[in-house]
């Protein structure tokens, strides 16, 4: 057994993870509260890549270097995540609050297909590279072998993401009005809640962790391209059913068991077939624990 | 007025909006910054003209619905062009004889020996014909969303190109083998997911699509990879010798054919005692099983004949292209169907086909469009679910019918 390839591959799996959690999370958090699959997510999730590619692009094209960059790069793709996920809620979504199950699914279907090739046609279908925004940490010392420098930043970034999050849902009066809203949608809205706007905000917050992770993995990976959203948003929306869908908590240990079994699967056993991997977990956890690891099962009643 | 101002708000939204996406664009090889800001104004005025059309929409539509609303007693709907055309037999039978007179023609019509472009084309429609009315079963029927429709599909097509190239089966034989393999796929993967409703579902049915195609890329020993299998055999008719247009005209009459047997059992089963349990399913699940339906047996029956046609459409298709490779076989071709279905009215027959022929000849032909062509998928589906959920043509449904007045006049008297 060779513990240093073990490790190395548990780092790489916890960092993959981390990210997945993230983008899982804005599912988790939609679906607890209006019971969508928010197709378009992994979009958003593209488009905060782009976004930040673009802004990074032309300050380093027109001089500027540093360390500003990726703050600022970051923050403006979290800006425009917010506004595309507030505008895919209240065009697509919004309209279609009280039709039938199906109606919702198909339409994120829709806006999904229409994110990713507008993307395509206004930018490029091909690959980019994305610039090397982290700088080389000198203070890792030997801990590289196991983790770069942008494997720290994504562990620290999504660790304060998450502390926050929680606390935003905790101890906030927004918070409040989401776990209301989640428990029974009619009462809080006779209790005083705007369920409208809580829903917005769930799409916002959620836009800005998908935007945060899209962001934080294309400075890992190095390239970025118009389709990634899909098998991004494919695995993260596996990690939010793995912990338990509508479950924050879950989310969030769904997207690193996640991560460290594709990981494993592609350490150990093939590379070609990672996704098979994620997708075969997604469905035996289906089959076996169909509320998800920490979820709880709801029995339906007629 | 305040439709003027909010439409304007909503321009400079979108503005602010797509102003990296659209306007910016960094070229990393010639390491130049390109600003686009034309296409700045154009957004503009689009979202401008779009808000202004959707407000009115909107209004239109809850004025129409205040409206359906206030009158104790509405007046019946007035029959549509597709109910009135089903309603009468004698104008449904010419208009269904002149369909056939030219569907039969057709190929001999627009093609010369040299020049068969138009008969292929048609073909190609009509074998993603067959597969919308597949998945008609499945999801227009049943109400099971399948996301992963294409890899029974894919099946069926690699069924063929294997026998054919490995053991020399002959294309008729194959035929029936596809559609079973297809069917076989269909309820080994149906059995797991029984027990998942709705969402779970469509993602499990993603899932499983995508590991198929996964699979045929990565097995190179067996399925040839992502170059995927050439050189497989055309239909022979008898053993005789035929030229490329022959075989052309002569694929188009098989899937023809199997468009109509398609229509046929669709039909048939539409009324029959499986297809009532199938649309009980999908109104309620747990309503349908408290009458009695065998849950298992039901939403397994809908998987495996949804499956089936799609694994005989991949036979021909592997026939009628000489060729398979794992990229005819990704989400976007299931999501295609699934806009079919949708778009053409889920359930309606009629409505799926003009569906699945619009959607696949009119990028054939206006080429400068194809290159939107999943740009306006997309926004359609939103639009079609948001303004006409129903699909083009509504699905009829035989209703018993009784007067509402009546019935409350008749508890009155009591």
């Amino acid at each position: 057994m060779d513990f240093q390839y073990l490790f190395e591959l548990l780092c790489g799996g916890v960092v993959k993870g981390s990210i997945y959690a993230l983008i899982a999370l804005g599912y988790t958090m939609v679906y607890g509260i209006i019971q969508l699959i928010n197709f378009a997510h992994g979009e958003i999730y593209m488009i905060g890549a782009f976004v930040a590619f673009i802004v990074a692009g032309v300050l380093t094209l027109t001089g500027y270097s540093g360390l500003g960059i990726l703050p600022l790069a970051a923050l403006i793709a979290v800006i425009y995540a917010a506004a595309y996920g507030y505008t895919l809620e209240k065009i697509a979504y919004r309209p279609l609050r009280n039709a039938p199950r199906l109606s919702p699914l198909i339409s994120a279907i829709g806006a999904s297909i229409f994110l990713m090739n507008y993307v395509q046609l206004v930018q490029t279908p091909d690959f980019l590279p994305f610039p090397e925004l982290v700088p080389d940490f000198e203070f890792l010392g030997d801990l590289t072998q196991f983790m770069s420098s942008v494997d720290v930043v994504i562990l620290a970034v999504t660790t304060v993401t998450m502390i926050a999050l929680t606390v935003l849902i905790k101890y906030t009066r927004i918070g409040k009005a989401m776990r209301a809203t989640q428990q029974d949608m009619v009462m809080a809205r006779l209790v005083g809640v705007n369920v409208d706007r809580v829903i917005s905000a769930t799409f916002i917050i959620g836009s800005v962790l998908a935007a945060i992770g899209g962001v934080l993995i294309a400075s890992r990976t190095g390239q970025i391209n118009s389709a990634i959203g899909f098998m991004a948003g494919i695995k993260a929306f596996t990690a939010a059913v793995l912990g338990g869908i509508g479950n924050i908590p879950g989310a969030v240990l769904g997207g690193l068991v996640l991560g460290v079994a594709e990981t494993f699967g592609a350490g150990y056993i093939s590379s070609a077939y990672e996704d098979v991997f994620a997708f075969g977990l997604l469905v035996l956890i289906l089959i076996l624990r169909p509320a998800g690891l920490l979820g709880k099962a709801v029995k339906q009643k007629v | 007025m305040s439709h003027l101002k909010r439409s304007l708000g909503i321009g400079l939204w979108f503005m602010f909006l797509t102003l990296p996406l659209m306007v910016v664009r960094v070229n990393t090889v010639s390491r130049e910054v390109e600003w686009r800001w034309s296409n700045l104004v154009w957004v503009g005025i689009c979202a401008f003209a779009i808000a202004w059309f959707w407000q009115f929409s909107i209004e239109r539509r809850a004025a129409q619905r205040a409206k359906v609303a206030a009158e104790p007693h509405p007046e019946k709907d007035r029959p549509s062009l597709a109910q009135r055309l089903a309603d009468d037999p004698v104008l449904s039978r010419r208009v269904l004889l002149a369909a056939a007179l030219i569907a039969l023609i057709f190929p001999w019509a627009v093609s010369t020996t040299q020049n068969f472009y138009h008969v292929n084309v048609m073909v190609s429609a009509l074998i993603f014909v067959v597969l919308g009315l597949g998945l008609n079963i499945t999801v227009g029927l049943a109400g099971l969303l399948d996301l992963g429709y294409i890899a029974f599909f894919a099946v069926g097509a690699y069924t063929y190109a294997l026998l054919a190239k490995g053991f020399g089966l002959g294309f008729w034989m194959c035929l029936p083998l596809g559609g079973v393999m297809g069917m076989l796929f269909g309820v080994v993967l149906g059995f797991p997911i029984l027990r998942l409703r709705g969402d779970y579902l469509a993602i499990v049915t993603l899932g499983f699509g995508s590991i198929t195609k996964i699979v045929l890329e990565n097995w190179d020993t067996v399925f040839g990879g992502a170059a995927g299998i050439a050189g497989i055999p055309r239909p022979d008719f008898f053993g005789l010798p035929l030229d490329g247009r022959e075989k052309s005209i002569y694929t188009y009459y098989i899937v023809l054919a199997l468009v109509a047997v398609t229509i046929f059992v669709t039909n048939r089963l539409k009324n029959s005692r499986v297809g009532r349990a199938w649309m009980a399913l999908r109104e309620d699940e747990i309503a349908c099983v408290a009458m009695g339906v065998d849950m298992a047996r039901t939403k397994l029956s809908a998987y495996a004949l949804g499956a089936f046609w799609a694994g005989l459409a991949g036979v021909i298709f592997a026939a009628h292209n000489n060729f398979i490779n794992p990229d005819s076989f990704t989400f976007m071709d299931s999501a295609m169907v699934l806009a079919m279905v949708v778009l053409g009215g889920m359930g309606s027959i009629l409505g799926v086909i003009i569906a699945s022929l619009a959607l696949k000849l009119l990028p054939e032909y206006l080429r400068a469009f194809a290159e939107y062509r999943m740009l306006v998928f997309g926004a359609v589906m939103v639009l079609m679910m948001i303004f006409r959920p129903q699909g083009l043509i509504n699905n009829m449904r035989r209703k018993y019918e009784y007067d509402t007045a009546d019935v409350e006049s008749n508890d009155g008297g009591k």
